[in-house]
């Protein structure tokens, strides 16, 4: 597709996404808990300017609303509670670096031409535009699974589960301009108590297993079963 | 009538709000019961008010035959629970695994999790209604982990992180959902509710139908519990407090899977021009029938009773499943039918392995023995329920099940085979272990306990009388059910 024929503020808006994609292998990469949590606060300053640009072009007047509830929440509140949390933890220096970046790093690189493909239907109907969106905010819900698999710290898997919000926040924002306000809000809560709950959940493990890794937590399996 | 609707489901959120202050222990027990009935009253009025007009909708909300009657049993099974909890939970806080601000928080989060359930049932967008079950995620996560063990934290984490990723996933397939609605719908604010959607359906874009209809399948089927998403459902369902397991059980898989056939009436509507007009059918036999056989050869190697029940959901959850994606009417009546017996008879078995449980002392099924010596009410109700959930006649679960094979006979025969074998795999499986637990002496010492069985004996009265005769206007009720979502009735 040609991103020259596309209006400006289009092409703002795939320019920006692209990089709240950048900001997902950042947080992938990152080891350091406090540096991730910063790069997930960017994400979501990231995900505000994407949904400003489209509230101006659209003349949505309620996208300015959402856009401050994800500046609001994501840029701001929950990077804040996961900054409180961590140290209160005491895990402001505690740093994991990624067992096989490189191969992990290629595994996100797959995800996101996975996206791209999937979304080829959607193509079809010349939509070109809309399925670039689509498919970047699609990688970012995936890459933000696959940091919940490869991460096993309890705070760089809420951090994926988090950034994985941001993706559907992308897509709903930039492909359907904005879902409509009650599910904006209810979603909004949603993710809000899953935060405050997470926070009670970190000091639940470490009072259990002492440490915060939570492949440590291995007492339920089927095999636990026959012993 | 849209009164009775908001009283349904504002009665819970209150109760919860008002719960929440309650400190005395005997007192915020009874008035959960009390919170409980005047919902199941409120959603009676609400079925005898679709009964009379056919469907009652307002303000964001929409009940016909379909939902109004899981929403009578969500109500039902919420209040005989209640009862149930009541001197359960007593007895859990006087023997020390948890402690009374535990328990507060059991009462606040059971009516908050009764709350979302009603609203997923009872909304017509299906944004909210995506709110609404990751709501009873929330509701029900901080209560897996209420006994505080080691094993009880793990369970919670898992159920939080594996549903919380599923209804993630759930949540992108309703943005795909939207993105094809705006070709189609002019009031955008409408552009999720489920009657505009489904007055459009064969208008929208069946790629992107097809693509948000796996993202959905998925995330919901999470929380329905099948194979291979289902991981977190035997954890959660044998740490967390048994009352907590009676209603995961019987009410929340119940729900997901509505929302499941929900979005499968949308998705067939606008397939039904393309080259696979049965494609979601398709995914739902595959999932349903690979959940049914799975979950009945894991019944054998369980060692918690508990665990084992909650593979015998998955189990029908999976049977279920595969019935709607079977369509046709003879199968969708049966499985309909088969949500309520299940709902009914699973959540009685809870209750009962919940004394179960306080009379051995233990989880482990090789420790729970000769119930019948020591309670009889317990071992008879234990007996006569994994009767009825195995599927022998006359209960309700036969009647459902015979109806399901049948439906299997006549579209798919080949499947037949498969379902009889699951069905045998999952009988045996259930009684190796439960004849020991029933029979035999008792250990030196077991006590009986208080137990409150009605609960127990009008779920299984209520079962054998489905399965006698199914009363002419539930028969109706479920058969103007499998008109709306077949578009072909069945009597």
């Amino acid at each position: 597709m040609n991103l020259e024929q596309l209006p400006v503020l289009q092409q703002l808006m795939v320019v920006l996404a692209a990089v709240a994609l950048f900001t997902s292998f950042v947080l992938l990469e990152q080891a350091r808990l406090v540096s991730a949590i910063h790069a997930f606060a960017w994400q979501g300053v990231l995900v505000t300017l994407v949904t400003v640009v489209v509230a101006s072009s659209g003349g949505r007047a309620h996208l300015f609303f959402s856009a401050a509830l994800t500046l609001g929440l994501k840029a701001l509140l929950i990077p804040w509670m996961l900054h409180r949390l961590v140290r209160e933890l005491e895990l402001d220096r505690h740093s994991e670096p990624l067992q096989r970046p490189a191969l992990v790093i290629m595994a996100a690189v797959v995800l996101v031409i996975f996206s791209y493909w999937l979304v080829l239907p959607i193509v079809q109907q010349e939509l070109t535009f809309t399925r670039n969106i689509v498919a970047v905010s699609l990688a970012v819900v995936l890459i933000g699974l696959l940091m919940m698999v490869v991460r096993k710290q309890a705070v760089a898997q809420v951090l994926g589960f988090m950034s994985m919000e941001n993706g559907l926040f992308l897509a709903a924002v930039s492909a359907t301009g904005g879902m409509p306000l009650i599910v904006e809000l209810g979603v909004a809560f949603d993710v809000l108590v899953a935060m405050v709950l997470f926070g009670v959940f970190f000091f639940q493990i470490r009072e259990s297993i002492d440490t915060l890794n939570v492949d440590r937590m291995n007492r339920l399996t089927e095999r636990g079963d026959d012993a | 009538m849209i009164r009775a609707v908001y009283i349904t489901v504002a009665t819970p959120l209150a109760g919860a709000l008002v719960l929440a202050g309650v400190r005395r222990l005997a007192v915020a027990g009874w008035l959960n019961i009390m919170v409980c009935s005047v919902t199941f009253v409120a959603a009676l009025t609400l079925a005898a008010g679709v009964a009379r007009d056919g469907v009652v909708a307002g303000s964001g909300f929409r009940i016909d035959a379909f939902n109004v009657y899981l929403l009578v049993l969500t109500a039902f099974v919420g209040m005989t629970t209640s009862v149930f909890s009541r001197p359960y939970m007593r007895h859990v806080c006087i023997s020390g695994r948890t402690t009374e601000r535990g328990m507060r928080l059991y009462h606040v989060m059971f009516q908050a999790f009764l709350f979302t359930m009603l609203l997923a049932l009872s909304t017509d967008n299906l944004g909210v209604l995506w709110v609404a079950i990751e709501g009873a995620t929330l509701a029900t996560v901080l209560l897996v982990s209420l006994y505080r063990t080691p094993e009880a934290v793990e369970a919670a984490w898992k159920y939080f992180i594996l549903c919380g990723v599923g209804i993630a996933l759930a949540l992108f397939g309703t943005v795909l959902l939207y993105f094809a609605a705006q070709h189609v719908v002019t009031d955008l604010s409408m552009g999720l509710t489920w009657s505009t959607l489904y007055g459009v359906a064969s208008q929208l874009q069946p790629s992107i139908m097809n693509l948000a209809f796996v993202f959905l399948l998925v995330g919901y089927g999470t929380k329905v519990g099948l194979v291979p998403m289902h991981q977190w459902l035997p954890d959660a369902h044998s740490e967390g407090p048994t009352p907590m397991s009676a209603v995961l059980s019987g009410l929340l898989l119940n729900v997901a899977l509505y929302a499941v056939v929900r979005l499968k009436m949308l998705v067939d509507g606008s397939l039904a021009v393309t080259d696979s007009p049965h494609l979601a059918g398709y995914l739902l036999m595959g999932f349903g029938m690979t959940s049914f056989l799975v979950a009945g050869l894991f019944l054998h190697r369980q060692r918690d009773i508990k665990r084992m029940f909650s593979y015998s959901s998955i189990e029908h959850m999976g049977l279920m499943t595969f019935a709607f994606g079977l369509g046709g009417p003879l199968a969708t009546f049966g499985a309909l039918l088969h949500m309520l017996v299940h709902s009914l008879t699973k959540s009685a078995i809870f209750v009962t392995v919940g004394h179960a449980t306080h009379i051995a002392n233990t989880q482990s099924i090789d420790h729970i023995r000769g119930l019948i010596r020591t309670q009889p009410a317990v071992g008879w109700g234990l007996l006569l329920g994994v009767a009825a959930i195995a599927g022998f006649p006359p209960f309700g679960v036969f009647t459902s099940e015979f109806l399901l094979l049948t439906a299997t006979m006549q579209s798919q025969p080949w499947f037949t085979l498969a379902l009889l074998t699951g069905l045998t795999v999952a009988f045996a499986g259930l009684f190796r272990h439960l004849h020991p637990m029933v029979y035999g002496p008792a250990p030196v010492g077991q006590q009986p306990v208080p137990a409150n069985m009605l609960p127990v004996m009008i779920h299984l009265g209520l079962v054998l009388w489905l399965g006698l005769s199914i009363p002419a206007f539930l028969a109706s009720w479920l058969d103007r059910a499998t008109g709306l979502i077949t578009g072909i009735h069945l009597l």
